[in-house]
């Protein structure tokens, strides 16, 4: 099996690890036969649209939900044996606690269900910014608040990994840039962070590697850099057709593609004055030519789609 | 922040200070005591007592000759009377407080957190279970220290012998005052674990134990195996219970709703313990091996 303790040096570095995790609701597959990866210390995005099985999976991990085929294997043990669950914060869909108690007793209520000190509380109400507001009942508090005594909670016990379903839902910006900034600096203390996100632009400023799920789907495992491939170059310039036939002397025949209403060459932006000179002395006149890189939207909507298409197709 | 070893019982015994510390700080709980013990000293003692010091009728005791009704409200009655009001009334409360204390948790979302903590399902839910317990226990110590209360100042006021109950009468009452209280409890927390709906769960609850079960014993004479059924619901444990300890059954026209004389002590006794065991392990079980969405 993956990540048992006392493995090999490259099993122990991974902490969480699936093979065919499946959740089906009757005749409804949430999630579909997910393999997904996630190695010590990294900050992962789980991305995927809403309802595409991303609060399913985690679920699944921290074992508040069956899976119907499939296993998990989290921190060296099974998805809800209390030592994995003691060593793992959690904050999923949302922040659920007692809504008549303040802030600072509901993580007390949550400390002590994990044997952890009350002083622990004090320290995590401080690092979510929430000390002033701990005497106030939950009920009280907005959306933002609500979140962060929701990240207060994970971070009880000093877990070594963290998992975070939307963590910036409902955060005004700048919450959400305080939250970013929050998950970068806990990654860097150490913690390995799982996160699930719908913003493309969240993932690709905090995460090392991401898991693209659609419709149950893991369609993809890598770096970002990776998923955004090489930069690109983007012309505007006419006879477009000679244009094609210089890009493809300099990108080759499969690096030149016509695209919102300009070319595409696989070029590094290094190479953009070269690119121009050719243009000008083949006599092509040039409107705009700039290196343009893809953005992991770009990629998204180009793997999602492409999904949808084989679907169809089957 | 460091992890400590723990000692294989730490988890439930976290789980029980988690949830003493939350249940403690619900509002909710300390009305429906409140409640409770208003209640019971209201309808024991105080109307009693005032029908018997101005010699009309009151709440039902219109008959009832006034040596006998002082003789009710005496400390070496207490045996007797202490549990009359618990099989219907006093049930209904405790049984809303088991509902909402399991129920309450699926709709906050709390259970999902609380578990995500770690101290496993079992373990968490164990600590509600205890801590209910410990609250029926504190609820059936009140009641009787406040029924002791009232009977001694209404003795001294009436110039009564002081006469205080056997220990062994005073022993059955507090056990079956525990069954009664605790059977319902159980049954709240059941049907909150079952509905993981606290509106749900009390109202159904509240249907079945004030109407249902009231139909159901209505109609049983005519047909004989209903009769068999309705001997041993719930409601009918919790009844009979109260009625061998000497509670007088509302069908000799002065006594409490829902005390019944249908099973000897010892069978209520058996039965009660029986539907405790029953609804702690269905609700344990289901916590267990559901998901939580």
């Amino acid at each position: 099996m993956y990540g048992r303790r006392g493995d090999d040096e490259g099993m122990t570095q991974i902490i969480v690890v699936t093979d065919r995790l499946t959740k089906r609701y009757g005749d409804q597959t949430a999630v579909h036969d997910v393999n997904l990866t996630v190695r010590r210390g990294e900050v992962y995005g789980f991305l995927g649209p809403n309802g595409a099985g991303k609060t399913t999976t985690l679920r699944m991990l921290l074992g508040l939900v069956r899976p119907s085929s499939g296993s998990a294997v989290v921190l060296g043990e099974r998805p809800g044996d209390p030592g994995a669950v003691a060593r793992t914060g959690a904050l999923v869909e949302g922040p659920g606690f007692y809504p008549y108690l303040s802030g600072r007793d509901n993580l007390r209520v949550m400390a002590r269900y994990q044997g952890a000190a009350d002083e622990e509380v004090d320290v995590v109400l401080d690092r979510v910014d929430l000390s002033g507001r701990a005497k106030d009942a939950f009920r009280t508090y907005s959306l933002g608040m609500k979140q962060r005594l929701g990240v207060a909670s994970a971070l009880l016990g000093g877990p070594e990994l963290l998992v975070l379903d939307e963590p910036t839902n409902g955060l005004d910006p700048a919450g959400m840039a305080e939250m970013r900034r929050l998950i970068v600096e806990l990654a860097k203390q150490g913690h390995t962070v799982l996160l699930s996100s719908h913003l493309l632009s969240e993932v690709q400023a905090i995460c090392d590697r991401v898991g693209v799920i659609s419709e149950g789907r893991l369609l993809i495992e890598s770096t970002v850099t990776e998923l955004r491939g090489a930069s690109t170059v983007y012309v505007r310039a006419e006879p477009v057709d000679r244009v094609l036939a210089t890009g493809m002397k300099l990108a080759g025949d499969e690096g030149v593609r016509q695209h919102d209403g300009g070319v595409h060459l696989d070029l590094a932006g290094d190479r953009v004055p070269e690119l121009t000179r050719a243009l000008v002395s083949s006599g092509v006149d040039v409107h705009e030519i700039r290196p343009s890189e893809r953005s992991l939207e770009d990629v998204f909507f180009e793997m999602t789609s492409r999904s949808n298409e084989m679907e169809n197709r089957q | 922040m460091t992890i400590t070893t723990q000692a294989p019982n730490a988890p439930l015994m976290s789980s029980v200070r988690a949830e003493a510390l939350r249940l403690r700080k619900w509002p909710a709980v300390w009305v429906l005591v409140g409640i409770w013990l208003t209640a019971n000293l209201t309808f024991a003692y105080v109307f009693n007592y005032i029908a018997y010091t101005t010699g009309s009728g009151n709440f039902g005791t219109g008959d009832v000759p006034g040596q006998a009704l002082l003789a009710d409200l005496m400390p070496d009655a207490i045996p007797r009377i202490f549990t009359g009001g618990m099989p219907m009334f006093g049930g209904a409360i405790m049984m809303i407080l088991g509902a909402l204390a399991a129920g309450s948790g699926y709709g906050w979302g709390a259970w999902k957190t609380a578990l995500t903590q770690g101290p496993g399902r079992l373990a968490a839910f164990g600590g509600l279970l205890a801590t209910l317990a410990g609250i029926v226990i504190a609820v059936v110590a009140a009641t009787f220290a406040l029924d002791l209360a009232a009977s001694a100042l209404i003795a001294t006021a009436e110039s009564q012998p002081m006469v205080w109950p056997p220990v062994s009468d005073v022993a059955q009452a507090l056990g079956g005052a525990l069954l009664i209280l605790g059977m319902w409890t159980a049954a709240g927390v059941l049907i909150g674990t079952l509905t993981r709906s606290p509106a749900l769960a009390v109202g159904l609850g509240l249907v079945w134990s004030l109407v249902i079960e009231n139909l159901l014993r209505g109609v049983s004479g005519l047909l004989d195996w209903l009769e068999y059924v309705t001997d041993v619901l719930p409601g009918t444990a919790a009844g009979s219970m109260a009625g061998a300890l000497g509670a007088t059954t509302e069908a000799e026209g002065d006594g409490a709703p829902g005390v019944l004389t249908v099973l000897g002590g010892g069978q209520s006794a058996l039965l009660l313990t029986a539907y405790v065991v029953v609804f702690v392990v269905a609700a344990a079980g289901t916590m267990r091996r559901r998901d939580l969405a």
